[in-house]
């Protein structure tokens, strides 16, 4: 009796261990895919605003807008209320979007290929990929930190272009807005807001 | 010469704080860490900042558009010829990082472009199979001999730079730079200053013209521009000194944990 229920429980767990990963998505798949969908709207027929109301969907859905914001707010996130977070959460979510969507519409049928991934801890991968060549410009090597906690659906957290981090950047660039307003955090979010209303 | 030579290291270890010989390579991340460079004259560094941008809107990016209409192998054999001269400074700072391999990959590469080449027009050691050319300079290996970074600077005209990379920049004019030694420094009958310093418009004009849409791009989307171009200034400083290829082993995750942490 002892023996078929600890062989069931061998079962079970194995049941689970498999469906875990038929349903988990490869962070290099899941790169590709994006630049996939992305690429295909950049090409297509669309009209300016198509383009950017199409990436913005596409980011909605496979950037961590949320953690991003977070990441980039750093240590003056401490000590701010539950209310003031949300309000940045909400403030950065749009400038994120706008600034995201029309840094990308620019471009037309940009060629991305994923080279290879490295595993960094359960969180996160690190997949490396090259924007190619084209007449005006060399290629440029492009690596996506993608956040692997939840294994169904992978987010991406940072573009890492030519070894620069566009989410230090932004950190680095929101700590200077705040530092030179004397740690006001209200001045980055309403930077944030009039950005987003251009 | 020599004496000058040690004036300049002397007075960047003075100038760079944190700074001592024989760090690991953890002490080297996280001395060069863009986070912890201070910005000690940052109201002169945004006016300066706003200078060059001014001489960037008049003069470099007009030129560089220019330079854009050229033919691509026109633009690929100039980027190519200034290259290979780099190797004059690349090849004595190798050896000074104690790279002599790389040294002598180097001074292969500028062997062969220089004559097969024709004067680095081509990069025949490319070609042959030779390894991914690494630029470095004296900022560089002050940095990797564990000097610190000292203060943010810009430039006027030059641009972003550190205490530590200015005094680098500094041992170039005083006989560092074999290509300035023989044509500005000892005109001989085969150069003369006036090559130096269209060599060195010409790498910056080429540079420009290859970032004509990032720089656009990152200007647009900006709200601080001044302190995006420092942080990716600091970023890409970092990464060389660390003669990192890889981007994993110049990250630190530990500012990503904190968000997991909260």
């Amino acid at each position: 009796m002892l023996k078929k229920l600890f062989f069931l429980n061998i079962l079970f767990i194995s049941i689970l261990l498999n469906l875990n990963t038929l349903n988990s998505i490869e962070p290099d798949i899941f790169v590709q895919s994006t630049v996939n969908r992305a690429s295909s709207t950049l090409s297509g027929n669309n009209t300016k605003e198509e383009r950017i109301a199409k990436l913005k969907k596409i980011a909605i859905d496979t950037v961590d807008i949320k953690g991003i914001g977070f990441y980039s707010l750093g240590k003056h996130r401490k000590g701010l209320s539950q209310d003031k977070i949300n309000e940045y959460s909400e403030a950065f979510k749009s400038y994120f979007l706008n600034s995201f969507s029309s840094r990308l519409a620019e471009y037309s049928n940009p060629v991305i290929e994923v080279d290879s991934k490295e595993v960094l801890n359960e969180n996160y991968t690190i997949v490396s990929s090259t924007l190619v060549a084209t007449e005006k410009r060399p290629a440029i090597k492009i690596d996506w930190r993608i956040y692997t906690k939840n294994t169904d659906k992978p987010l991406i957290r940072d573009l890492i272009i030519e070894g620069l981090s566009l989410a230090r950047t932004q950190k680095e660039e929101f700590n200077s807005i705040i530092q030179n307003a004397e740690g006001d955090v209200e001045t980055l979010i309403k930077s944030l807001r009039e950005f987003s209303n251009q | 010469m020599i004496r000058k030579f040690g004036i300049i290291l002397i007075t960047t270890l003075a100038l760079s704080v944190n700074s001592y010989a024989g760090s690991d390579g953890e002490l080297l991340l996280k001395k060069n860490d863009p986070a912890n460079v201070k910005d000690c004259f940052e109201g002169l560094n945004r006016a300066t900042f706003a200078f060059n941008q001014g001489l960037d809107g008049i003069l470099f990016e007009p030129i560089a558009k220019a330079y854009r209409v050229l033919p691509s192998p026109v633009r690929k054999g100039f980027s190519n010829s200034l290259n290979n001269l780099s190797n004059l400074i690349t090849i004595p700072n190798n050896i000074i990082q104690g790279d002599l391999k790389e040294a002598g990959v180097n001074t292969g590469r500028f062997v062969i472009n220089t004559t097969v080449g024709v004067l680095g027009l081509f990069d025949v050691a490319d070609k042959m199979g030779f390894t991914e050319y690494e630029k470095e300079d004296y900022g560089q290996s002050l940095g990797t001999a564990g000097v610190g970074p000292g203060c943010y600077l810009i430039l006027p005209v030059l641009g972003p730079s550190t205490v530590r990379d200015t005094a680098g920049s500094i041992v170039n004019l005083l006989g560092g730079d074999p290509w300035y030694n023989v044509s500005v420094k000892n005109n001989t009958q085969y150069f003369n200053e006036k090559d130096y310093y269209i060599s060195r418009g010409t790498a910056g004009v080429d540079f420009r013209a290859k970032n004509l849409e990032s720089f656009d791009n990152l200007e647009e989307n900006a709200m601080d521009f001044y302190a995006s171009v420092k942080s990716l200034y600091l970023q890409d400083r970092k990464l060389k000194i660390l003669n990192s290829k890889g981007v994993v082993d110049a990250m630190d995750d530990s500012d990503w944990d904190e968000i997991e942490n909260n």
